[in-house]
């Protein structure tokens, strides 16, 4: 309480500057720097340049990475808003023995290292005789996804008030055309923004791919190895920037769904027994 | 009114486990009728009425609509359209789009699907508002919306389940009376549920009582207002006065009751019955009971003191001790010669009415007669 009383009252937004500061300001230097004519990455700047952004067009590893990225994300995506889908209705609509616990181990990924998990996920495919792939990386990938897909379609179930449904079979409407016209439509945006959260997190997730990725690497495993040449690292902030922005792009997207629906459903809901 | 009922409700039976949610429900509703099922919360009502939209599947019994079972008879193959409590207003599409929603499946073509969903909007007064959302109507148009949505299909029965609930005391009393409008307008029968007395009472053509999954009473609102036929319907209905008296004597339907103060009545028997000798349950209602002002006179009169008084604005609640009365009588007065100025332990006379009283059978006994049906 001491801290909101009006004689302290100037010293919060100058911690609050230094705290944004902080957070951002070392990833506003990657656009910066991926704009700079110079293959060093020092002050003062030496004029602007895009040719750091050009010559990622011709670099065939590069988009190989990238290709890879893009199949991967939309696997994971699909597969784990998938797998949420089933887990989060059971978990919002029904109460059975155990539901509280499927739903701790659903979530639990969360909170193991990841790479004691990017470890495990090692020693299980190399003991199975599998060979690393893509496909491996996809799935150490969806254990991952699980658990935030799973937390942006709970929410969005939640709020889903079973008697939508018993109102459109009570209008006459068929089991399947409540599926179609009343429940799809407004948990859609819930799925929509799972999605876009997943491929975001496998778009730049590191450790699994790297432990699982075998020969074909993703963006992030491929920055990674770049990382050893000083002469490439403009391209790389280049290739950085445009993950940066397209990961926020994205993020943005499913946080304005996941409100839209929120707003939506908190007041169909409200009163429902 | 044809002979036939609207909706025949015969033997139903609902148990949930060993939980038994109905029991022996049995109930004919006229076409045309405003049927109100009124009771506290877990008497039944909903579950009866969710066996009558199909929600429910009753474990034995049968309910006829229009002279069909609708055993086994789906939920949206049945001729009946529900408000539901919550409203259910899908929050994906616009008013229009929520009105149309069951006529989608009808195949009007568009102009005439249009002319009946403008119709039904203007029926409940939001022809001005077809594009909004859910989300951006108060409670009163959500529930506007969930009638238009439900009364657009012509259905032969409108299912309500505490439509009303939700509402603030103002807008409740405005909705009540829009409703009652409403449905004299299109001469569907309304079912409603409900657990505000008066609400049931200033609605309904007919009430039933439901307590534990059992009909109590059906009648209209001033018959079951005015004679309960056991205790706790009384007392769910609102304030009354309960004394005991004993039975000395039994000609045909009317008893002749001797009571503590308030002298030998004459009252029609309860279902019950009574034997002379016997002691039976008595009740008055305290608006029946009317305070003397000095120089006023009654045929029948108490002397009391006050005991209690609560102002309610138009009305003043006292509670009067009697000598005598095991209870202290409650009685309301309207504030129209300054009831409401009545001090605390002064000393005041009472008039009653002895046709006003009534005989109750309790409950218990109620539920012996019934095992013996």
């Amino acid at each position: 309480m001491s801290l909101l009383k009006p004689s302290r009252w100037r010293v919060l937004p100058f911690y609050m500057v230094l705290y944004l500061g902080f957070l951002y300001l070392p990833i506003l230097l990657l656009p910066v720097f991926s704009f700079n004519n110079a293959a060093a990455t020092r002050f003062p700047l030496a004029g602007f340049t895009t040719k750091w952004y050009a010559s990622l067009w011709g670099n065939r590893e590069m988009l190989d990475a990238a290709f890879n990225s893009l199949v991967v994300g939309i696997c994971v995506a699909v597969l784990s808003t998938g797998l949420a889908i089933c887990a989060a209705r059971a978990v919002t609509r029904y109460r059975f023995r155990g539901r509280r616990a499927a739903n701790g181990l659903i979530m639990a990924p969360l909170f193991l290292p990841e790479i004691i998990v990017a470890v495990s996920l090692l020693m299980i495919v190399l003991q199975v005789g599998a060979e690393l792939s893509l496909l491996t990386v996809i799935l150490g990938q969806v254990v991952f996804c699980l658990p935030y897909s799973m937390a942006v379609l709970t929410a969005g179930f939640d709020g889903f008030d079973r008697s939508l449904e018993e109102a459109s079979l009570d209008l006459g409407e068929t089991a399947f055309g409540t599926f179609r016209r009343v429940t799809l439509p407004v948990v859609a945006p819930a799925i929509l923004s799972s999605l876009l959260v997943s491929f975001t997190i496998s778009l730049d997730e590191f450790l699994l791919a790297f432990f699982l990725s075998g020969t074909e690497p993703t963006l992030p495993v491929y920055i990674w190895g770049q990382l050893r040449f000083a002469a490439k690292l403009p391209g790389v902030l280049a290739l950085g920037s445009l993950m940066l922005a397209l990961s926020i792009c994205l993020l943005v997207a499913a946080e304005f769904l996941r409100r839209r629906t929120e707003r939506q459903l908190s007041t169909g809901a409200a009163s429902h027994v | 009114m044809s002979d036939m009922p609207m909706i025949a409700i015969s033997g139903v039976n609902k148990f949930y486990g060993i939980y038994k949610a109905l029991s022996e429900v049995s109930l004919d509703i006229a076409a045309g009728e405003f049927f109100s099922l009124l009771g506290p919360s877990g008497c039944g009502k909903t579950t009866l009425l969710r066996s009558i939209a199909g929600f429910e599947t009753p474990s034995s019994g049968d309910i006829r609509i229009d002279g069909q079972s609708m055993l086994g008879v789906a939920p949206n193959r049945r001729p009946t359209n529900m408000v539901f409590q919550s409203y259910a207003i899908f929050p994906h599409l616009n008013v229009e789009e929520n009105v149309s929603y069951g006529l989608k499946r009808l195949k009007l073509g568009t102009t005439e699907e249009r002319r009946r969903v403008g119709d039904a909007l203007d029926q409940v007064r939001l022809g001005h508002l077809g594009k909004r959302r859910g989300h951006e109507l108060s409670g009163g148009q959500r529930q506007r919306v969930a009638l238009a949505r439900a009364l657009v299909l012509r259905p032969k029965v409108l299912l309500l389940d505490e439509p009303l609930s939700a509402l603030d005391k103002k807008l409740r009393e405005e909705m009540q009376s829009e409703l009652r409008a409403l449905q004299k307008a299109v001469g569907i029968t309304f079912v409603l549920v409900t657990h505000d007395q008066y609400e049931a009472l200033a609605l309904s053509d007919r009430i039933a009582v439901m307590f534990g999954g059992r009909i109590a009473q059906v009648a209209t609102p001033k018959e079951l207002y005015q004679h309960p036929l056991t205790r706790l319907t009384a007392d769910f209905l609102g304030g009354m006065n309960f004394l005991s008296g004993k039975v000395v004597e039994s000609a045909g339907a009317i008893l002749s009751v001797e009571t503590d103060r308030f002298g030998r009545l004459g009252i029609a028997a309860a279902a019950s019955g009574g034997r002379p000798g016997d002691r039976i349950t008595l009740g008055i209602r305290p608006e029946r009971l009317r305070l003397l002002w000095d120089g006023e006179r009654a045929d029948h009169e108490l002397q009391g003191r006050v005991t209690n008084r609560a102002y309610f604005g138009e009305t003043t609640h006292l509670s009067v001790r009697v000598d005598g009365l095991e209870q202290p009588l409650s009685m309301i007065e309207t504030n129209t010669y300054g009831a409401d100025d009545l001090p605390i332990g002064e000393p005041i006379r009472l008039a009653y009415d002895p046709d006003a009283f009534v005989a109750l059978a309790d409950d218990e006994t109620e539920d012996r007669i019934r095992k013996l049906d």
